[in-house]
């Protein structure tokens, strides 16, 4: 059984903290398509459309029938451990600071021999199932766990190199006091933060809600924070930048309108200060310091994530500049992930449909729920994925546009 | 020596193989081996051939056809090696089988010279070890290692044969007692061996207290990476003979790659799929063999060859190993050079130490190594850890042809 997670001792601050590693990042081009799985949070392997045999590792033509059309498709997950080590040594930096590190051969029941990381509580000769994660360095690679869950196995250290579990971890929600937010807050309370930092941009407004929930549990720590005001964040990361290990970027500017409908651009440079300078002002302040404490311990920085929309993928005209502020701040975040992967820090982007907040008052339902979106995000952490689509209408509309992208578009603009 | 028939299913080669008849091995070389080497591969590989020449007694240009295997050769191969060594052979070849190079460069190079294509072949293997080569080498052995098992803790070649160990010790019966035993006679034979790294001698008990590196792989279960470099002559028997040159002749040789995939992990080697054929074509029995030169980068892959190989059945790896003595005077002399677990893994040069040694040990040239009356040999390759397993498998049964007596 995996010991539980012990709380962080406070930092000493006289000690070196230890920089990054990351463990072997190289793969081939096909390889990538585990990457894609487990980013999105799926177990996925190529199968040969012709004779029906699962590939592994990844291969270019089938390695029974020649075939060249491999699919990456769904498998079962399920096999047997049929033999376990232990590293003691590696050659690799990374590794060599876990060590020992447990891994072992599972012959999975759709068929190929897989070497997989082994949680601590799999038992050899057992049945275990496996799980595609990625690694700190955004990779993919398969992790052996239990048949069922065990008490406390994220706790387990291997597991948590390639999840973002807010258990024990201190997040930054950067708007509070929006529903999203308060939400965002209270879920990772629940999941064992050890603080939540929450941004206010507007102290001068009264929200009743929001100050029942700041005095509700002494882990929350309210901060002055407007996105828009380089030296707002500025000041904020020098207060508390060592110490946020989880940032979720709640902040928002959602409102009505296109194009032509307007004679001015003022509405599409608010939403861009928001949604799009906001976000770079933020990885600006915040981004070194939490790359610099990457691997700093139990409770290291892990995870930047951002609520950007279903509508990032795809334009709602009736909502055109917030759209394309959430296109935008897409495409910055593909930035922001490659830049933070050098440490090892992960870039969560959550595309939710409508949520049910006040801003989205007039949209029909279904909507989601705040909590439900940010008991979402705390699985999605959990789980270690990158990209998390939330709610009904961002999986039917991420399906739709997989099928007939200008089918999505003729019809976004009815 | 024992034999032992295996229930194992043997794959018959379609139609009749030919014999090697009227081929020479001959003029075994080893460069002495370093732990780490500034030079290159091209000064090891060079080094080979120039000894060989030498050994030989002929000029450079006799030389007309050149076989190579190398690790760290790179950006090279066998190509630009030979404009950097101002050769200029009408066959060339560059085998990337590591430890089954020796066997499958002879066999190669046997029928080269049968058919007529070269007269005078130089089959060399060699590697330098920087400080950082070994790191660099595992990192980007192959695609599936890169995809499939780097990533999965680096362990490199320790960590892929501690999974087959695991599992080949809980299925069939071999424990530490066992591979200790096997290594503690190499160590033993080592030191008779003036070319082996490891010089200090080794006790059961050594071996069972030292440090784990991956379970249940030990650090005397490690071969020690290093550099330097091997090679032997292929010609014909009468050209030998003219040069006054002892040399061994080829009874039989096999090779198999990719043997048993539905194999869920490895347990056996190719040479459970041929090793019928091979003792059919050489006209000889496992009972025959007078010594045996296994490829042993773990003490795993010995019991396997053992098994494999016919010399016991699957399974009874463990009742043979305690009822024979594995040194050069013992019941079974085995890996009489030390092997790579005491001698020392040069890279490639590792898949040709047990053939060059069998070389010395058929003409009359191993020294303090000598096996008595040495006659027939059979020395076994097994290579390219590429995914979960070795690849490739070699063997070949040797005879002594004329010794360093009988020549001069």
């Amino acid at each position: 059984m995996t010991e539980p997670l012990v709380k962080p001792k406070k930092k000493n601050p006289v000690l070196r903290t230890r920089l990054a590693t990351l463990p072997p990042v190289p793969r081939s081009r096909t390889a990538l398509g585990l990457t894609r799985a487990a980013a999105e949070g799926v177990f996925e392997m190529q199968v040969c459309a012709d004779c029906g045999t699962v590939q592994y590792p990844p291969r270019e033509v089938c390695g029974s029938c020649l075939s060249e059309h491999l699919a990456w498709k769904p498998v079962d997950n399920r096999g047997e451990l049929i033999a376990t080590t232990t590293l003691r040594h590696s050659n690799d930096l990374y590794f060599r600071e876990r060590l020992p590190w447990r891994v072992g051969t599972v012959k999975m029941a759709a068929g190929p021999s897989v070497v997989a990381h082994v949680h601590e509580d799999c038992a050899e000769g057992g049945s275990v199932r496996l799980t595609l994660k990625l690694d700190r360095s955004g990779q993919a690679v398969l992790h052996a766990l239990p048949e069922k869950d065990t008490p406390n196995m994220n706790d387990a250290p291997q597991l948590r190199e390639s999840t973002c579990d807010p258990k024990f971890r201190r997040v930054l929600v950067t708007d509070g006091k929006s529903a999203t937010g308060m939400a965002v807050a209270k879920a990772m309370l629940e999941a064992g933060a050890n603080a939540v930092f929450l941004g206010d941009a507007s102290t001068w407004k009264t929200v009743p809600a929001f100050d029942k929930l700041v005095a509700s549990d002494p882990r929350l720590q309210v901060v002055e924070l407007d996105v828009t005001d380089t030296d707002s964040v500025d000041r904020l990361a020098a207060s508390i930048g060592g110490k946020v290990e989880i940032l979720v970027n709640t902040a928002d500017y959602l409102r009505d309108g296109g194009i032509l409908n307007r004679k001015d651009v003022n509405l599409a440079r608010d939403a861009m200060e928001v949604n799009v300078l906001g976000l770079m002002r933020l990885a600006q302040a915040f981004g070194p310091g939490m790359c610099f404490r990457a691997a700093d311990g139990s409770n290291n920085a892990v995870a930047w994530v951002n609520i950007l929309s279903i509508h990032a993928h795809a334009a709602l005209p009736a909502r055109g500049a917030w759209s394309a502020s959430k296109a935008a701040a897409l495409s910055l975040s593909h930035t922001l992930r490659a830049e933070l992967r050098g440490a090892g820090v992960r870039v969560m982007n959550v595309f939710p449909g409508p949520v049910d907040e006040e801003w989205e008052q007039l949209t029909p339902p279904p909507k989601i729920a705040p909590s439900g979106l940010a008991k979402a995000i705390v699985k999605g952490l959990q789980d270690g994925v990158e990209d998390l689509y939330v709610g009904d209408i961002a999986e039917e509309l991420r399906t739709r546009l997989r099928e007939n992208h200008k089918a999505v578009e003729r019809e976004l603009g009815q | 020596m024992s034999a032992a028939t295996s229930p194992a299913a043997s794959a018959a080669p379609a139609g009749k193989r030919r014999g090697y008849d009227g081929v020479a091995v001959t003029v075994p070389v080893t460069i002495p081996y370093v732990r780490y080497s500034t030079r290159s591969a091209h000064w090891w590989l060079g080094r080979a051939l120039a000894e060989l020449i030498r050994g030989a007694g002929i000029a450079k240009g006799e030389v007309d056809g050149v076989c190579v295997s190398s690790f760290t050769l790179g950006p090279d191969t066998a190509v630009g090696l030979m404009q950097h060594l101002g050769m200029s052979p009408r066959w060339l070849d560059h085998i990337p089988m590591g430890g089954a190079s020796g066997v499958v460069a002879l066999r190669r190079a046997a029928r080269a010279v049968q058919a007529g294509d070269a007269d005078v072949i130089a089959c060399i293997a060699g590697d330098t070890n920087h400080v950082d080569s070994f790191r660099n080498t595992v990192s980007q052995f192959s695609r599936f290692a890169q995809d499939a098992v780097y990533p999965y803790g680096a362990g490199g070649p320790n960590a892929s044969f501690a999974l087959l160990t695991d599992y080949y010790m809980k299925h069939y019966g071999a424990s530490r007692e066992d591979f200790g035993k096997l290594c503690v006679a190499q160590r033993d034979n080592a030191l008779k061996n003036p070319h082996a790294l490891m010089k200090k001698p080794l006790t059961l008990q050594q071996y069972l207290d030292a440090r784990p590196i991956t379970d249940p792989i030990h650090l005397f279960d490690c071969v020690m990476p290093c550099a330097g470099a091997e090679g032997y002559l292929v010609m014909s028997e009468e050209r030998a003979r003219a040069l006054k040159l002892p040399y061994a002749r080829v009874r039989s040789t096999i090779e198999r790659h990719n043997a048993f995939p539905e194999d869920p992990i490895q347990f056996r080697g190719g040479w459970a799929m041929d090793k019928d054929a091979l003792y059919e074509h050489a006209g000889v029995a496992p009972a025959d063999v007078d010594f045996l030169e296994t490829y042993d980068d773990y003490p795993v892959i010995n019991a396997m060859q053992f098994e494999d190989l016919g010399f016991c059945a699957k399974g009874e790896v463990a009742g043979f190993i305690r009822a024979n003595e594995f040194t050069i005077d013992g019941s079974f002399p085995f890996n009489t050079s030390g092997g790579q677990l005491s001698v020392g893994q040069a890279g490639a040069a590792g898949g040709y130490l047990g053939f060059v040694q069998a070389l010395r040990q058929l003409t009359g040239g191993a020294g303090r190594t000598q096996v008595k009356d040495a006659k027939i040999g059979v020395v076994s390759g097994f290579g390219m850890i590429n995914y979960d397993r070795g690849l490739c498998s070699g063997a070949a049964i040797l005879e002594r042809g004329a010794t360093q007596g009988e020549a001069a």
